[in-house]
């Protein structure tokens, strides 16, 4: 049982450890849609959406299926098809009941499947012995630092496209800096809130 | 052993209801009923059950729409204009869309997921467009890698198409048909048969199924498609530049013209690399005989072999026109050819006073 109030999760999983910024996690979609503002907003609200649904039902997997079977060498497996399955879900949920928001997502949703952010969430969750509200907390958390991120992102490559790069760092290069920049940043609050 | 089996048995099991809670979701969710497609204003109304494309959908109800690639939205032909339904444009479509087709609703019909009734809006001309079905009547080796093929038509029996269009030969692929568009080379007034001019692209497969072609075989075609509309007006002269096997639209459009407006003026350019790429010269220097007004122009690029004689035009295509084309003419403009010469041939159109953007243009 882990002993940190759900607040404090919540808070730690958007800024001090934010699963993107200090973990890493999902940074291939990061570096390819943070392009354009509306694309990363899309994209963030997606895979916050996905990350609270598949902490929790994967929450529910483990320690009632996979726990009492002594079967938790097997959670990568189940984890990962336990997301793919709800985000094929979720897409015709969605589509079904509301267009304006499943054509805005777009092609994100199904792109979330991939995203080791989702598993590497899933993964802390166990690590971490997170109760269910815990998790729910941390999912969501992770979800809105992750959506936090990619938005900082955007809005710093938009002022980028002005700026005088040097060749050889144009594109990725020059992303993955900022991005280590930012994340010390960030870290230097590690001292207020910090999650083990 | 014992753990053994029961990972399997649990991994199934949590597999199964994975799929099994898909599934029942899909059934429950996924539904979409009839939806009707209104065509031109109503000229055209379809009813479809939904979830399948929009392309799926006209090419179910024998609206033809031309399509390269099979709905992956890579070759981007299968554009209609959407008056209302349909969603927005996604993200695979932005890249084949111009600023003006952007605003003004034009779509990709393979990106289309029928949900809902949707109106379009599609060229008359496409409505036009049908199967048919046809027996090959003749081949003919015109240069060592360019074939005539002569097809006479089944069912329907006539085709009615302008000069400069073409249609789009199903061809049988290693992953299914394929879909290849080729001019038609034959004039619009026969209209029992058509012919095509077909340049064998090593390892192309539509270029190889018709090379291999036999007297007497079948082959599926839809068409006609292609919106070059030759002038109606006698005065205007029309200029047609091409090379390599891009002749076929420029055949028809000169054996159209002279069957109608004998003394109508017409240039035809002609670029070819060496002797052994020429190929229906012969035939136009008689047609240049019998009417005065039509002039041929093939200009070979390589340098000549050392006992080829050519008393035509030598260098790049590009160089003939600038040398033999009037100016201050009215003027209507076929090119089709590969996009360099097309480039240049432009440039050299407009230092001649001529707005290249005028010019109706085929690159391949």
């Amino acid at each position: 049982m882990n002993p940190t109030p759900v607040l404090t999760i919540f808070v730690a999983s958007i800024f001090t450890n934010n699963i993107l910024l200090a973990s890493f996690l999902g940074l291939c979609s990061f570096i390819v849609v943070s392009n354009r503002i509306e694309t990363a907003i899309g994209l963030g609200v997606a895979v916050t959406f996905v990350m609270v649904f598949t902490t929790a039902i994967n929450y529910g997997v483990y320690y009632y299926i996979l726990v009492p079977f002594h079967l938790d060498f097997l959670s990568y497996i189940v984890f990962i098809a336990v997301i793919a399955a709800f985000v094929q879900f979720l897409e015709m949920f969605i589509e079904r009941f509301s267009p304006t928001l499943y054509y805005a997502l777009g092609i994100f949703l199904p792109l979330i499947t991939v995203n080791c952010a989702i598993l590497g969430a899933v993964l802390f969750m166990v690590i971490r012995k997170y109760n269910f509200i815990q998790t729910v907390g941390f999912g969501f958390g992770s979800g809105l630092g992750w959506a936090l991120a990619i938005l900082l992102m955007a809005g710093l490559r938009k002022k980028m496209g002005y700026s005088n790069i040097p060749e050889a760092l144009k594109g990725p290069g020059i992303i993955l800096i900022v991005t280590g920049v930012i994340a010390m940043t960030f870290i230097g609050f590690t001292g207020i809130l910090n999650l083990q | 052993m014992i753990t053994g089996l029961l990972a399997v048995g649990v991994n199934l099991g949590i597999f199964l209801a994975l799929s099994i809670w898909l599934l029942i979701s899909e059934r429950i969710l996924v539904r979409y009923g009839k939806c009707t497609i209104t065509i031109n204003d109503g000229s055209l109304i379809l009813e479809k059950e939904g979830g399948i494309t929009l392309l799926t959908a006209l090419y179910e109800s024998k609206v033809f729409i031309p399509s390269a690639c099979g709905g992956k939205a890579t070759c981007g032909y299968c554009k209609v204009n959407v008056v209302k339904g349909g969603g927005p444009i996604l993200p695979t479509e932005v890249p084949f869309m111009s600023r003006g087709e952007l605003r003004s609703g034009t779509r990709l019909a393979c990106q289309i997921k029928l949900k809902e009734d949707i109106e379009i809006t599609l060229p008359e001309d496409l409505l036009a467009v049908k199967e048919y079905r046809a027996r090959v009547s003749l081949v003919k080796d015109l240069t060592h890698d360019i074939k005539e093929i002569n097809l006479d038509l089944i069912d329907p029996p006539e085709i009615k198409h302008r000069p400069g269009q073409y249609v789009q030969i199903q061809a049988p692929g290693p992953e299914g048909t394929v879909f290849r568009a080729y001019s038609i080379s034959s004039p619009d007034y026969i209209k029992d048969k058509i012919q095509l001019i077909v340049r064998l692209v090593p390892g192309g497969i539509a270029s190889t199924y018709l090379h291999n072609l036999k007297e007497g075989d079948e082959v599926l075609f839809t068409g006609p498609f292609g919106e070059f509309r030759l002038s109606e007006n006698p005065d205007t002269a029309v200029l047609c530049i091409g090379g390599g096997s891009g002749m076929a639209p420029m055949a028809s459009i000169i054996d159209s013209i002279y069957n109608k407006w004998p003394d109508r003026t017409c240039f035809l350019f002609f670029g070819c690399r060496t002797t052994d790429d020429v190929f229906y010269l012969d035939k136009f220097k008689k047609m240049a005989e019998e009417h005065p007004n039509f002039k041929v122009y093939y200009a070979l690029s390589d340098p000549l072999k050392e006992d080829e004689d050519w008393d035509g035009e030598t260098g790049f295509i590009h160089l003939s026109v600038d040398k033999y084309l009037p100016e201050n003419l009215d003027l209507q403009t076929f090119l089709c050819g590969p996009p360099p010469m097309i480039e240049a041939v432009k440039e050299v159109l407009k230092n001649k006073g001529y707005n290249p953007d005028e010019a109706f243009y085929d690159k391949f």
